[in-house]
């Protein structure tokens, strides 16, 4: 059962991305294949014992980070019009056969054979055990990330609001 | 018994400080010295050193003749020290070096004295009247490092120091260009005899060096010499120069290469032509320079290494028999010249050519006391004729000249006493001495050819008594052949001048004394009466003479004919008819004209060396190779090269765009990774 | 599944990550590849926190959510004040710093 949810959420995230870095027409459609991207990695944390990441994936990134996308793209009006004519043939092409090598590559390294996966302590991945790591261990970097979502906040304020004050 | 002496350093040192502390006022101060100021420097230092010169040589005659011989030594400071050579900076006084630091100081100073009258009428660069008195006690230094020098390295530096100040005095008066051209000429022609003198130390010390003594000392030199004295050489054979075979004996390719600094210095043939043109500079520095001291370098060069020269025959007789050519090719030419000054010059190098003649036939005696006696008569010709130009307001060439022995009586007659000295009149210095180089021709049986050298010494003395004759006649007696308005401003020249002609006058005269050889001698009855070359023998290399008194005498009384002969010539031509000039004139037309242009040598010089080598370092060397290949290819070749990369290639990596950034930095990210990890992939 | 399968499917979607980014000259859509690219990382690191049974990777991933949104938000921020000025989203309109 966990294998076939790996592989059918696994390609499904593949086959979105895909669909995210194809999409000429229409940025709005890139950003719904992203979601569905998002959405199949959550699966995929939750199948790794990683349930409080899933969730956060779910409510953060695809419930908050894309929306904003899709605000932005829609507070732009963005149409054909403006997306204007591709240029640079040439460094395309360069791009897309070193990606692509680099990728043949990169799996070739990671085939390597399969371990067992260790036991895990009851409790692994959820709310309260990462909460828990946390407050205890990483408790500046959680404050740390408090301010940073502080100046982020700051910052896009500043930057998006009009010029008349 | 101690040999060192610390004073002999302010022998050189005493005009040297005057020069300097004059340049250095030049340097800071901006008005010129005071007059006096610059006479008591000029005059003082070097009457100075020859007071000191003569208390030095003095000192030395009191030495017991035994014991190595009778020298000083004064080691300032050791100058090279590399193991297992050392050069050191030291100064030798022994009887060589002593008579020539007396005629250097002594001449010198009698020279400097008159300059302060006859530059007297540069007031309108009065920077002349101090830059003269500064080059003259730079020059009187550097001859006397020459003459004092213990070892080859500071004689040279002393060779070098007066080629510069030859240079520096010919082209005195530097704002006409043809004066300028005279001193580069001298120089130019001095440095090629350099070149051939540097072989010859190079090759002399290497030969010493290979044979255990690392020296360019004279004294260990000539106590050594006899380890070279059979090695021999190997010697490509150089365009179809040299002789057939390939092996010469390493003594005479040395002593060849030192000979060959010593005609460039000494103006002997191929490289004498510098020593007319060097007549642009002021009379006082053609007397001293060109007369006296720096021209003689070279023969005491080959004196000071007469212990080599005396074991190297090929050389000897090379030395000999380009002075004896020498000596008639210049007398030749003066026969014909106009300027009182280019008579005077050739004059002087045909001397020169009897002294080298001299050293070549072994009797570097003879060749020593030419020197001295050819330095108070020439310097006495020189000044003479210096005071002659005064007179005539600058005017040189004697066809404007004439019947001066009654508007300048007192230079007649010092130029009197001078032309009979270098005559061989006997009773004069000149005639003992030119005795003595033509005995010594007489008996150099090693030499080949050696009674032909006789006779071209006879024959050149015969010519030198009739064109100085000649010169003496046009100068002083008949009537005056300038013009009026010229003619009523001749005057006789102030005390400056007439002063140090008297005293060298006297000394051309009388300076025999010391020096009668010993067949006169013996007729007065004193014995061994040729002291000075005994002094000298313990020095340099002697031959005995193995002729008989009559024999001496014999020759004696035929040069002095010849010499007769000659003044009754030009008596004939130029005194009492000279009405005949014109017709022998006419009569010996082509070789009047070869010997009046002196034998077209600077023509040809200037066509086969010059032009050639000016075409090769203007058109070739300095346009093609420097502007072209090193300037345009490569400084601005290379510029360019660079801002055509920069521009046809570099510029394109930095467009702007923020993807292919992104794409070289993918790039370089892989690469680097797969560098980083190239043992697991 | 091991967890090697996980590592090749995060190098994948990276790897598109980078393609799209390289590629496309819709500046939004560059953006969102920068998040695959993100995502991609964060699949890693958690497929790894579980194989060695360590919660570390998921703090990791915590984090690195936190930081995506803060710079999704000043990001696009930027890009509105961009838009408003040029009146494009090219990417290649927005190339002044070149020779």
């Amino acid at each position: 059962m966990p294998e076939a949810l790996f592989w059918t959420f696994s390609s499904l995230s593949i086959i979105s991305a895909i669909f995210v870095i194809l999409n000429v027409r229409n940025a709005v459609n890139s950003a719904l294949s992203l979601v569905v991207c998002m959405l199949s990695l959550a699966v995929l944390f939750v199948l790794l014992n990683a349930e409080f990441i899933g969730v956060l994936q779910v409510m953060v990134y695809a419930g908050a980070i894309v929306v904003l996308f899709l605000f932005v793209v829609m507070l732009l009006n963005l149409r054909g019009g403006r997306m204007g004519s591709e240029g640079q043939p040439l460094l395309k092409v360069l791009s897309v056969l070193i990606t692509l090598g680099a990728t043949a590559k990169l799996a070739s390294l990671l085939a390597q054979p399969a371990r067992p996966w260790p036991d895990l302590p009851d409790g692994f991945g959820t709310v309260e055990q990462v909460g828990r790591v946390f407050y205890t261990d990483y408790m500046l970097a959680f404050q740390v990330a408090g301010v940073l979502l502080l100046a982020g906040i700051v910052g896009a304020v500043m930057l998006a609001k009009r010029s008349i004050d | 018994m101690d040999h060192t002496n610390d004073a002999l350093r302010w022998i050189p040192l005493l005009p040297l400080l005057a020069a300097v502390a004059s340049g250095l006022w030049l340097v800071f101060v901006p008005r010129n010295m005071p007059r006096t100021a610059v006479i008591a420097l000029g005059v003082g230092a070097p009457v100075a050193s020859f007071l000191i010169s003569v208390q030095q040589v003095f000192r030395l005659t009191q030495m017991p003749a035994t014991d190595g011989g009778r020298y000083a030594i004064d080691n300032l400071y050791t100058w090279i020290s590399a193991h297992p050579f050392h050069a050191e900076l030291s100064f030798l006084l022994d009887p060589l070096s002593a008579v020539m630091i007396i005629v250097v100081t002594g001449v010198g100073s009698l020279i400097h004295i008159y300059s302060v009258g006859y530059m007297d009428d540069d007031h309108r660069d009065d920077l002349g009247f101090q830059r003269f008195f500064l080059y003259l006690n730079l020059f009187t230094f550097s001859m006397l490092m020459l003459v004092l020098g213990d070892n080859l390295l500071v004689m040279f530096v002393g060779w070098e120091g007066v080629g510069l100040c030859s240079y520096l005095l010919i082209g005195f008066w530097y704002l006409e260009d043809h004066n300028a051209m005279c001193g580069q000429k001298a120089f130019v022609m001095n440095r090629i005899g350099d070149f051939g003198f540097l072989i010859g130390i190079f090759l002399l010390f290497w030969a010493f060096a290979s044979a255990g003594v690392p020296s360019v000392d004279f004294r260990e030199m000539a106590a050594n010499v006899g380890l070279l004295a059979d090695q021999t050489i190997e010697l490509p054979a150089l365009l179809g120069f040299l002789p057939a075979f390939p092996t010469w004996k390493l003594l005479t390719v040395g002593c060849l290469c030192l000979f060959v600094g010593a005609c460039g210095k000494s103006a002997q043939l191929p490289l004498y032509t510098w020593l007319p043109d060097a007549m642009a500079g002021p009379t006082p520095v053609s007397a001293l320079i060109h007369a006296a001291t720096m021209v003689t370098a070279g023969v005491y060069m080959v004196c000071r290494m007469s212990f080599a020269f005396s074991l190297a025959p090929g050389a000897s007789a090379t030395v000999a028999w380009v002075g004896g050519l020498t000596a008639l090719f210049a007398a030749t030419i003066a026969l014909t010249q106009k300027d009182i000054k280019k008579v005077l010059a050739y004059s002087t190098v045909s001397q020169l050519g009897y002294m080298f003649m001299a050293a070549g036939s072994m009797a570097y005696t003879a060749a020593i006391f030419h020197l001295a006696t050819h330095a108070f008569f020439k310097a006495l010709l020189f000044l003479a004729a210096g005071s002659v130009i005064l007179g005539m307001h600058h005017e040189q060439d004697m066809d404007h000249m004439g019947g001066l022995r009654r508007l300048m009586p007192w230079t007649f007659r010092f130029f009197l006493v001078g032309v009979l000295a270098i005559s061989g009149v006997p009773l004069l210095s000149g005639f003992f001495s030119k005795d003595e180089i033509l005995l010594g021709a007489w008996t150099a049986h090693a030499l080949p050819g050696h009674y032909w050298l006789y006779a071209i010494g006879v024959l050149t003395a015969g010519l030198t008594a009739f064109y100085m004759f000649r010169l003496h006649f046009r100068i002083f007696s008949g009537p005056n052949r300038s013009s009026p308005e010229l003619r009523s401003r001749i005057h006789e020249q102030p005390q400056w001048i007439l002063i140090p002609l008297g005293l060298l006058a006297v000394l051309s005269a009388l300076a025999w004394f010391p020096t009668v050889p010993d067949v006169w001698g013996e007729m007065l009855g004193v014995k061994r009466s040729n002291s000075l070359h005994y002094f000298l023998q313990e020095v340099l290399v002697t031959q005995e003479h193995s002729v008989s008194h009559a024999t001496e005498l014999g020759l004696a009384a035929l040069a002095t004919l010849v010499a007769m002969m000659g003044i009754a010539a030009a008596s004939f031509m130029y005194y009492y008819r000279t009405d005949l000039i014109e017709k022998i004139g006419e009569t010996l037309r082509p070789a009047h004209t070869l010997l009046v242009n002196k034998y077209w040598v600077d023509e040809i010089y200037d066509r086969i060396i010059v032009r050639p080598l000016i075409w090769l370092s203007d058109s070739f060397l300095y346009r093609l190779i420097d502007a072209k290949l090193i300037d345009g290819f490569g400084v601005n070749g290379t510029a360019r090269a660079v801002v055509g990369v920069a521009d046809k290639g570099l510029k394109f990596l930095q467009n702007g765009f923020l993807q292919s950034y992104l794409t070289v930095m993918l790039i370089a990210t892989i690469g680097l990774l797969a560098y980083l990890m190239r043992g697991v992939l | 599944m091991g967890l090697w399968h996980y590592q090749i499917v995060a190098g994948i979607l990276f790897m598109l990550g980078v393609l799209g980014v390289l590629t496309r000259r819709n500046m939004i859509v560059m953006f969102m590849c920068i998040e695959l690219m993100l995502n991609a990382a964060n699949l890693s690191l958690v497929a790894f926190s579980r194989a060695w049974g360590n919660l570390d990777g998921q703090i990791f991933a915590f984090m690195v959510i936190v930081v995506a949104a803060v710079e999704v938000a000043v990001g696009l921020a930027i890009m509105i004040s961009l838009v408003r000025n040029r009146d494009t989203i090219n990417i290649e309109d927005v190339s002044l710093l070149k020779w």
